[in-house]
């Protein structure tokens, strides 16, 4: 079996080989026996005596100077417990980081006041905070809120914002970040080209709407210690709510909850910070929980693109030269968009070998709600521009889309243009293939007016986080006394299936059955902390350190075991519930177990597992690792459309991906079926609608997504090539499958009509215009 | 106002506004969590209970409305402790990832099912347009429906 090299990342060796009795089985998952009992107690399922109810004042400008907030009616309003406004802030400010250097404009530290002081730079920004007796007290008292505001000029395109004397949306200038990546001689590349293809596309601003809303509950605990207990991707924000309150980073606790969803949207702080300001000022329970509405409206998005692509190509189909420009919309605070554009840097030209690129990535502020991380993040969006362009070059040349990809697909050992050597095994020939030969039989059209037609696109997503951020994980896994099995990780779940897949892993390596296990996650007081669930990077990182955390308390045992038995540990092994020597002789665990007590011998072990780390790399002069790894896919749409009224029905998707190794191949089905559902979410219906910056998608009845009846079963394909630096060779797969969707359906419309669509989301209206049945566009 | 809810076949005396939904009645006044809030509009299906057997948008109903009439959950589906075959093939087919809209899905599957024994795949497709999942794509959810479809029509 290949894979498992130290040299790439991985932990080495798999102690145990295949066949394997848990790891590859669709076991039920114990959340999932949760939850279709309604056992699992989510984050807004809790109360707590003496409980308040918290609610965030917002603006309703998108660009505005705060001249006076006045709260005196609203402290005075029945079962109002307290109003806070940005002086009752100890530390008004939150801070991200952002490692590496971007060109002109240099290393990031993002930052945004917790409530507003003086400036608003979108509609929807937090200015102040109340909690009351009931939420319906909470919610009349924001209503009487006085806030003074004088209304400033806005801008509200990333374009128009990068123009000489737009407005300021923040005082050093609207650019953000740029990302500049220059490898081989483009022109070069263009001059000997035999044809050069160029296309602007667009996307959209699209929201998570996961089906659970922003919620938790704060109360002051023992000892002092602020805990707040809310469905978060992200337990390590604990850090932030004590550098906002002024206190010891140890005088806060966060326990995560098992999310309704997070799909990115529950990545950066939501209710945490001020579910810890009004406990710690009402010294009282607070719960806080937002409606549709104000997630809709307060959440931030995915990042609306624009690009240009410039792709020249010998007559073979063999890419010669690309130019891309990206521009992305940051909206009123920078949260994680550079990052959001550097994976879009790295990615822009696709699963291809480029040998000559220029790539220039900027973001820029504006007065648009913020954007930030979602499934995907960054590596998204490009998907629908580089794989519309393969397209495009195939038709420029008379070749068939699938061969135009695999000419130029990435092989081991070839390097992305910003330098990275892909180390792994590239499976995009079978992916194709496979995708392809998924949609069968063509289906024939329903109506002469309608015209049926089949399109690819393929991928790459990273997983794990960009290696100059040095990332590891953690997990401690032990043994009570009567044999049963505790993993203790402070991995966030949210809903994929993160806990228990460490279950499988501990259980299979220390042969106990996986009924024997219990997990314990995401409190970051109690369980050793393992980052966040973000990435794509749980199941590599988490399943890593429990792997390792396993195999260490294997060894510590048996070498126990050996002692007790007076035999070579090499010839034991741990199954059933025992350890047996190869002479047959055999040691029941729980007598193993009071062994190690009499001897000495621990139970448990603690694991940490450390990423390959780098430095920040100067991604013009291109050398370097960014991401550990990346996985790979392939989608085969097949569509049919409506000539007389542009509607596109997705007949077929069949979606495959690279997984390295499904620990729980059900699970893994369910990541590439529901992303795929959210990518055509994204490609044919999802749009939030901004008006000069204000919001007017802030329900379910407007902000549409798939309901069954939108979206045809996905059929999902799952390779295992064992190549991932996760357990057992495997690869992250849950942000992969969202993006490959858009471009598929694209080009299968073309397929069918010869039109083709640069604009996201594919409307009915869109395609009336590429059809030339209506005017403009 | 006090009024006597039936709620998985048991009577339950509670003391409503007026103006209070029947989710809010369960959630805040009754601490019945099983029924979830998603949108509190009527579009996302997540606070389903069936009413007198038939699925309804707990958000938009008032709690008094709803007094003397057989008011299910999802934990009025399970049977002496044993899961209802529904939720077994829940189970089995991995139709559950975050959860939140799992409850509300089971309660219209049972009820359309009910009334429909051995519905097909797309009259299934059809039944739940109504209860929105963002996670599994809905794929799985109707490969349990069609499982539980197939049984009912057998049994």
């Amino acid at each position: 079996m290949p894979g498992h090299d130290e040299r790439k990342g991985g932990l080495g060796g798999p102690l145990l080989g295949p066949p394997y009795r848990l790891v590859g089985r669709s076991v039920i998952r114990h959340d999932a026996r949760d939850k279709v009992v309604a056992a699992t107690a989510y984050a807004g399922d809790w109360a707590m005596p003496g409980m308040l109810h918290g609610v965030v004042v917002r603006s309703p400008y998108p660009s505005a100077r705060i001249r006076a907030v006045d709260t005196k009616r609203a402290a005075a309003m029945p079962g109002v417990a307290t109003v806070m406004t940005a002086s009752d802030v100890p530390h008004n400010t939150l801070w991200t980081d952002v490692p590496g250097q971007t060109t002109e404009v240099g290393p990031l530290r993002a930052r945004l006041h917790v409530l507003a002081e003086d400036r608003i730079r979108h509609q929807g920004e937090p200015i102040a905070l109340i909690a009351a007796e009931t939420e319906q007290q909470a919610r009349e008292a924001a209503e009487t809120v006085a806030v003074d505001y004088e209304a400033l000029a806005g801008v509200f395109d990333p374009a128009a914002a990068l123009e000489a004397g737009a407005p300021a949306v923040h005082d050093q200038g609207n650019l953000l970040a740029h990302w500049r990546v220059r490898r081989g001689d483009v022109a070069a590349g263009f001059a000997r080209a035999d044809v050069v293809v160029e296309g602007e596309y667009r996307t959209q601003h699209v929201d998570s709407a996961y089906l659970e809303p922003e919620s938790g509950v704060a109360w002051i605990d023992s000892d002092g210690v602020i805990t707040i207990r809310l469905s978060t991707q992200v337990i390590e924000h604990f850090r932030d709510v004590a550098e906002v309150l002024g206190v010891r980073q140890n005088r806060v606790r966060v326990i995560g909850t098992y999310l309704g969803g997070g799909f990115g949207g529950k990545e950066d702080v939501t209710v945490e910070v001020y579910l810890g300001l009004l406990a710690w000022r009402t010294k009282r329970p607070v719960r806080m929980v937002w409606t549709r509405q104000e997630s809709l409206l307060a959440r931030a998005k995915r990042h609306p693109y624009r690009m240009r692509y410039r792709t020249g190509a010998l007559r073979s189909g063999e890419i010669v030269g690309q130019e891309i420009e990206l521009l992305a919309d940051s909206g009123g605070y920078a949260y994680l968009s550079a990052l959001v554009l550097l994976y879009s840097t790295v990615t822009a030209a696709g699963p291809y070998r480029v040998p000559a690129a220029s790539v220039d990535a900027r973001v820029a502020y504006t007065n648009n709600p913020p954007t930030s991380a979602m499934r995907g993040f960054g590596a998204m969006q490009v998907v629908f521009g580089y794989e519309s362009q393969m397209d495009r070059v195939a038709r420029a040349l008379g070749l068939s889309p699938l061969e135009v990809r695999r000419v130029n697909a990435l092989r081991r050992g070839d390097a992305l243009p910003v330098g990275q050597v892909i180390e792994t095994h590239v499976a995009l020939p079978e992916l194709i293939e496979r995708a392809w030969g998924a949609l069968g039989e063509p289906t024939p059209p329903r109506a002469p007016h309608v015209k049926v037609g089949r399109g690819v696109a393929c991928n790459l997503q990273p997983y794990g986080r960009i290696v100059w951020l040095h990332d590891w994980s953690s997990a401690w896994v032990g043994f009570e006394m009567d044999g049963s099995l505790v993993v203790r990780c402070g991995v966030p779940d949210v809903g994929g299936g993160q806990a228990s897949s460490l279950c499988q892993i501990a259980a299979e390596i220390l042969g106990v059955p996986l009924e024997g296990v219990s997990v314990h996650i995401a409190d970051s007081a109690l369980t050793p902390l393992a980052g966040t669930t973000t990435a794509s990077r749980q199941l590599y990182m988490s399943g890593n350190a429990v792997l390792k955390a396993s195999r260490e308390l294997r060894e510590q045992l048996l070498a126990a075991a050996a002692r007790m038995l007076d035999a070579d540990p090499a010839a034991l092994e741990m199954a059933d519930g025992a350890v047996r020597a190869s002479d047959g002789r055999s040691l029941a665990l729980v007598e193993l177990l009071r062994g190690c007590a009499r001897m000495g011998v621990p139970r448990s072990h603690l694991g940490i597992y450390h990423a390959p780390a780098g430095e920040p790399v100067d991604l013009e002069k291109g050398s370097g690792k960014i991401f550990p790894d990346y996985t790979f896919g392939c989608h085969a749409a097949e569509v049919a459309v409506d000539t007389q009224t542009g509607r596109v029905t997705v007949l077929k998707l069949a979606a495959a991906h690279d997984v390295g190794r499904a620990i729980n191949p059900q699970s893994v089905e369910g990541q590439i079926q529901g992303g795929a559902v959210q990518g055509m979410g994204y490609a044919l219906m999802e749009e939030v609608v901004l008006e000069d910056g204000i919001n007017v998608t802030t329900s379910f009845a407007s902000y549409l997504i798939p309901s069954a009846g939108d979206v045809p079963d996905v059929e999902p394909i799952v390779v295992e090539s064992g190549e991932g630096l996760g357990p057992f060779g495997a690869r992250g797969i849950g942000e992969p499958p969202i993006a490959p969707p858009a471009a598929a359906i694209a080009n299968a419309i073309e397929d069918a009509t010869g039109a083709r669509v640069t604009q996201l989301p594919i409307t009915p209206e869109r395609v009336a215009r590429a059809l030339g049945l209506v005017e403009g566009g | 106002m006090r009024l006597s809810l039936h709620i998985n076949g048991r009577p339950r005396e509670v003391d409503v506004e007026p103006s209070q939904t029947l989710l809010d009645a369960l959630r805040e006044t009754l601490g019945i969590f099983d029924v979830k809030e998603g949108c509190g509009e009527g579009v996302c299906g997540a606070c389903t209970v069936l009413l007198d057997g038939r699925p309804v948008s707990s958000c938009l109903l008032l709690a008094a409305t709803t007094a003397h009439r057989a008011i299910t959950t999802v934990r009025g589906l399970e049977d002496d402790g044993e899961l209802h075959p529904l939720q077994q093939a829940f189970l089995r087919h991995g139709a559950v990832q975050c959860g939140f809209c799992t409850p509300g899905m089971l309660l219209t599957g049972v009820a359309y099912v009910q009334g429909h024994p051995g519905a097909d795949r797309e009259a299934l497709r059809h039944a739940i347009e109504g209860n929105l999942c963002r996670c599994t794509g809905y794929a799985k959810i109707l490969d349990a429906l069609e499982d539980y479809a197939r049984e009912t029509k057998r049994g």
